[in-house]
Protein backbone atom coordinates (compact mmCIF):
# COMPACT_ATOMS: atom_id res chain seq x y z
CA UNK A 1 0.00 0.00 0.00
CA UNK A 2 2.88 2.34 0.76
CA UNK A 3 4.41 1.72 -2.69
CA UNK A 4 1.06 2.53 -4.34
CA UNK A 5 1.04 5.84 -2.47
CA UNK A 6 4.59 6.63 -3.57
CA UNK A 7 3.79 5.80 -7.21
CA UNK A 8 0.67 7.97 -7.18
CA UNK A 9 2.47 10.94 -5.61
CA UNK A 10 5.32 10.64 -8.12
CA UNK A 11 2.72 10.59 -10.93
CA UNK A 12 1.18 13.77 -9.45
CA UNK A 13 4.55 15.53 -9.44
CA UNK A 14 5.28 14.51 -13.05
CA UNK A 15 1.80 15.67 -14.11
CA UNK A 16 2.22 19.05 -12.40
CA UNK A 17 5.59 19.62 -14.10
CA UNK A 18 4.20 18.49 -17.47
CA UNK A 19 1.26 20.91 -17.25
CA UNK A 20 3.73 23.75 -16.78
CA UNK A 21 6.01 22.58 -19.63
CA UNK A 22 3.37 21.79 -22.28
CA UNK A 23 2.93 24.41 -25.00
CA UNK A 24 -0.30 22.91 -26.38
CA UNK A 25 -3.00 24.16 -24.02
CA UNK A 26 -5.51 21.39 -24.86
CA UNK A 27 -2.88 18.78 -24.00
CA UNK A 28 -2.14 20.64 -20.77
CA UNK A 29 -5.84 20.52 -19.85
CA UNK A 30 -5.98 16.75 -20.46
CA UNK A 31 -2.87 16.23 -18.29
CA UNK A 32 -4.55 18.35 -15.62
CA UNK A 33 -7.63 16.11 -15.79
CA UNK A 34 -5.47 13.03 -15.20
CA UNK A 35 -3.85 14.88 -12.29
CA UNK A 36 -7.32 15.39 -10.81
CA UNK A 37 -8.25 11.71 -11.24
CA UNK A 38 -5.09 10.51 -9.48
CA UNK A 39 -5.71 13.11 -6.78
CA UNK A 40 -9.21 11.63 -6.32
CA UNK A 41 -7.70 8.15 -5.82
CA UNK A 42 -5.29 9.65 -3.27
CA UNK A 43 -8.16 11.28 -1.38
CA UNK A 44 -9.83 7.86 -1.28
CA UNK A 45 -6.65 6.29 0.14
CA UNK A 46 -6.55 9.09 2.73
CA UNK A 47 -10.10 7.99 3.77
CA UNK A 48 -11.92 11.12 2.59
CA UNK A 49 -14.45 9.59 0.16
CA UNK A 50 -16.66 12.68 -0.06
CA UNK A 51 -13.71 14.83 -1.12
CA UNK A 52 -12.73 12.12 -3.63
CA UNK A 53 -16.24 12.20 -5.11
CA UNK A 54 -16.21 15.99 -5.41
CA UNK A 55 -12.69 16.01 -6.87
CA UNK A 56 -13.66 13.47 -9.53
CA UNK A 57 -16.79 15.43 -10.50
CA UNK A 58 -15.37 18.97 -10.32
CA UNK A 59 -11.66 18.54 -11.01
CA UNK A 60 -11.76 15.90 -13.73
CA UNK A 61 -15.16 16.76 -15.25
CA UNK A 62 -16.35 20.33 -14.99
CA UNK A 63 -12.99 22.12 -14.79
CA UNK A 64 -11.81 20.35 -17.95
CA UNK A 65 -14.98 21.30 -19.83
CA UNK A 66 -14.76 24.95 -18.70
CA UNK A 67 -11.07 25.16 -19.67
CA UNK A 68 -11.75 23.68 -23.10
CA UNK A 69 -14.68 26.07 -23.54
CA UNK A 70 -12.39 28.99 -22.78
CA UNK A 71 -9.61 27.69 -25.09
CA UNK A 72 -12.13 27.34 -27.95
CA UNK A 73 -12.87 31.07 -27.56
CA UNK A 74 -9.19 32.09 -27.55
CA UNK A 75 -6.11 30.46 -29.16
CA UNK A 76 -4.80 26.95 -28.66
CA UNK A 77 -1.00 27.29 -28.59
CA UNK A 78 0.90 29.10 -25.90
CA UNK A 79 3.20 31.81 -27.25
CA UNK B 1 -21.25 19.11 -33.09
CA UNK B 2 -23.28 16.57 -35.04
CA UNK B 3 -22.18 13.06 -34.11
CA UNK B 4 -24.61 10.14 -33.99
CA UNK B 5 -22.62 8.04 -31.50
CA UNK B 6 -22.13 10.91 -29.05
CA UNK B 7 -25.83 11.83 -29.18
CA UNK B 8 -27.09 8.28 -28.63
CA UNK B 9 -24.62 7.54 -25.80
CA UNK B 10 -25.61 10.83 -24.15
CA UNK B 11 -29.30 9.90 -24.40
CA UNK B 12 -28.62 6.53 -22.74
CA UNK B 13 -26.19 7.69 -20.05
CA UNK B 14 -27.72 11.01 -18.87
CA UNK B 15 -30.62 9.52 -16.79
CA UNK B 16 -28.22 7.25 -14.90
CA UNK B 17 -25.87 10.13 -14.07
CA UNK B 18 -28.81 12.19 -12.80
CA UNK B 19 -30.12 9.24 -10.77
CA UNK B 20 -26.68 8.87 -9.15
CA UNK B 21 -26.63 12.58 -8.33
CA UNK B 22 -30.09 12.41 -6.76
CA UNK B 23 -28.98 9.35 -4.76
CA UNK B 24 -25.96 11.22 -3.40
CA UNK B 25 -28.06 14.28 -2.51
CA UNK B 26 -30.74 12.23 -0.71
CA UNK B 27 -28.16 10.23 1.25
CA UNK B 28 -26.11 13.32 2.12
CA UNK B 29 -26.60 13.00 5.87
CA UNK B 30 -25.87 9.26 6.27
CA UNK B 31 -23.13 8.52 3.73
CA UNK B 32 -20.22 10.27 1.99
CA UNK B 33 -21.25 12.99 -0.40
CA UNK B 34 -23.92 15.61 0.14
CA UNK B 35 -25.41 18.61 -1.53
CA UNK B 36 -22.28 19.91 -3.22
CA UNK B 37 -21.07 16.59 -4.68
CA UNK B 38 -24.52 15.50 -5.87
CA UNK B 39 -25.34 18.91 -7.31
CA UNK B 40 -22.02 18.92 -9.16
CA UNK B 41 -22.84 15.52 -10.69
CA UNK B 42 -26.30 16.67 -11.84
CA UNK B 43 -24.78 19.87 -13.25
CA UNK B 44 -22.17 17.80 -15.10
CA UNK B 45 -24.93 15.70 -16.68
CA UNK B 46 -26.69 18.87 -17.90
CA UNK B 47 -23.36 20.16 -19.28
CA UNK B 48 -22.91 16.84 -21.11
CA UNK B 49 -26.38 17.23 -22.65
CA UNK B 50 -25.57 20.77 -23.83
CA UNK B 51 -22.23 19.64 -25.29
CA UNK B 52 -23.81 16.79 -27.23
CA UNK B 53 -26.92 18.54 -28.56
CA UNK B 54 -25.79 22.16 -28.85
CA UNK B 55 -26.58 25.34 -27.00
CA UNK B 56 -30.12 25.77 -28.36
CA UNK B 57 -31.28 22.34 -27.12
CA UNK B 58 -29.52 23.03 -23.82
CA UNK B 59 -31.41 26.31 -23.48
CA UNK B 60 -34.63 24.41 -24.23
CA UNK B 61 -33.90 21.87 -21.48
CA UNK B 62 -32.69 24.39 -18.88
CA UNK B 63 -33.70 27.93 -19.87
CA UNK B 64 -31.86 30.80 -18.23
CA UNK B 65 -35.04 32.19 -16.63
CA UNK B 66 -35.64 28.85 -14.85
CA UNK B 67 -32.06 28.17 -13.74
CA UNK B 68 -31.51 31.65 -12.35
CA UNK B 69 -34.72 31.37 -10.32
CA UNK B 70 -33.76 27.90 -9.00
CA UNK B 71 -30.33 29.26 -8.08
CA UNK B 72 -31.79 32.14 -6.07
CA UNK B 73 -34.49 29.89 -4.60
CA UNK B 74 -31.93 27.36 -3.33
CA UNK B 75 -30.06 29.86 -1.20
CA UNK B 76 -33.37 31.43 -0.06
CA UNK B 77 -34.58 27.97 1.07
CA UNK B 78 -31.28 27.50 2.97
CA UNK B 79 -31.70 30.83 4.81
CA UNK B 80 -35.33 29.97 5.64
CA UNK B 81 -34.19 26.66 7.20
CA UNK B 82 -31.63 28.57 9.25
CA UNK B 83 -34.40 30.84 10.52
CA UNK B 84 -36.46 27.75 11.47
CA UNK B 85 -33.62 26.83 13.84
CA UNK B 86 -33.91 30.28 15.45
CA UNK B 87 -37.71 30.03 15.75
CA UNK B 88 -37.51 26.66 17.54
CA UNK B 89 -35.20 28.09 20.18
CA UNK B 90 -31.61 27.66 18.96
CA UNK B 91 -29.06 29.58 16.96
CA UNK B 92 -28.94 29.98 13.16
CA UNK B 93 -29.12 26.52 11.45
CA UNK B 94 -29.31 24.68 14.79
CA UNK B 95 -30.61 21.14 14.50
CA UNK B 96 -30.19 19.07 17.65
CA UNK B 97 -30.23 21.85 20.22
CA UNK B 98 -33.37 23.26 18.56
CA UNK B 99 -35.21 20.04 19.35
CA UNK B 100 -34.99 18.10 16.10
CA UNK B 101 -33.88 14.46 16.18
CA UNK B 102 -30.50 13.19 15.03
CA UNK B 103 -29.80 11.04 11.99
CA UNK B 104 -30.35 7.28 12.20
CA UNK B 105 -28.07 4.77 10.48
CA UNK B 106 -29.61 3.95 7.09
CA UNK B 107 -32.74 6.09 7.49
CA UNK B 108 -33.24 8.62 4.71
CA UNK B 109 -36.04 10.38 6.62
CA UNK B 110 -34.09 11.37 9.72
CA UNK B 111 -31.79 14.12 10.99
CA UNK B 112 -34.42 16.89 11.06
CA UNK B 113 -33.43 19.84 8.88
CA UNK B 114 -30.23 18.42 7.37
CA UNK B 115 -31.77 16.57 4.35
CA UNK B 116 -33.89 19.62 3.47
CA UNK B 117 -30.83 21.88 3.59
CA UNK B 118 -28.90 19.35 1.49
CA UNK B 119 -31.62 19.34 -1.18
CA UNK B 120 -31.47 23.14 -1.32
CA UNK B 121 -27.68 23.10 -1.70
CA UNK B 122 -27.90 20.47 -4.43
CA UNK B 123 -30.42 22.47 -6.47
CA UNK B 124 -28.31 25.61 -6.11
CA UNK B 125 -25.04 23.97 -7.15
CA UNK B 126 -26.58 22.19 -10.17
CA UNK B 127 -28.29 25.34 -11.49
CA UNK B 128 -25.20 27.48 -10.82
CA UNK B 129 -23.07 25.09 -12.83
CA UNK B 130 -25.36 24.99 -15.86
CA UNK B 131 -25.91 28.78 -15.78
CA UNK B 132 -22.14 29.35 -15.65
CA UNK B 133 -21.52 26.97 -18.55
CA UNK B 134 -24.23 28.49 -20.75
CA UNK B 135 -22.89 31.97 -20.03
CA UNK B 136 -19.35 30.85 -20.89
CA UNK B 137 -20.01 29.25 -24.29
CA UNK B 138 -22.66 31.74 -25.44
CA UNK B 139 -21.84 33.54 -28.67
CA UNK B 140 -22.04 37.31 -28.42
Amino acid sequence: MRYLNVILVLFLIVCALAVEKTKDLVGAVIIFASYSLVMAVLWLLLRAPDIAMTEAAIGAGVTTILFIGVISRTRRMEK
Amino acid sequence: MDDLIVKNITKIVTPFIQLYGIYIILHGHISPGGGFAGGAIIGASLILYTLAFGLDEGHKLAPHSLTSKVESGGIFWFILLGLVGIIFGGRFLDNQSAGFYMGGLGDIISAGLIPLATIGIGLKVASTMITLFHATIQED
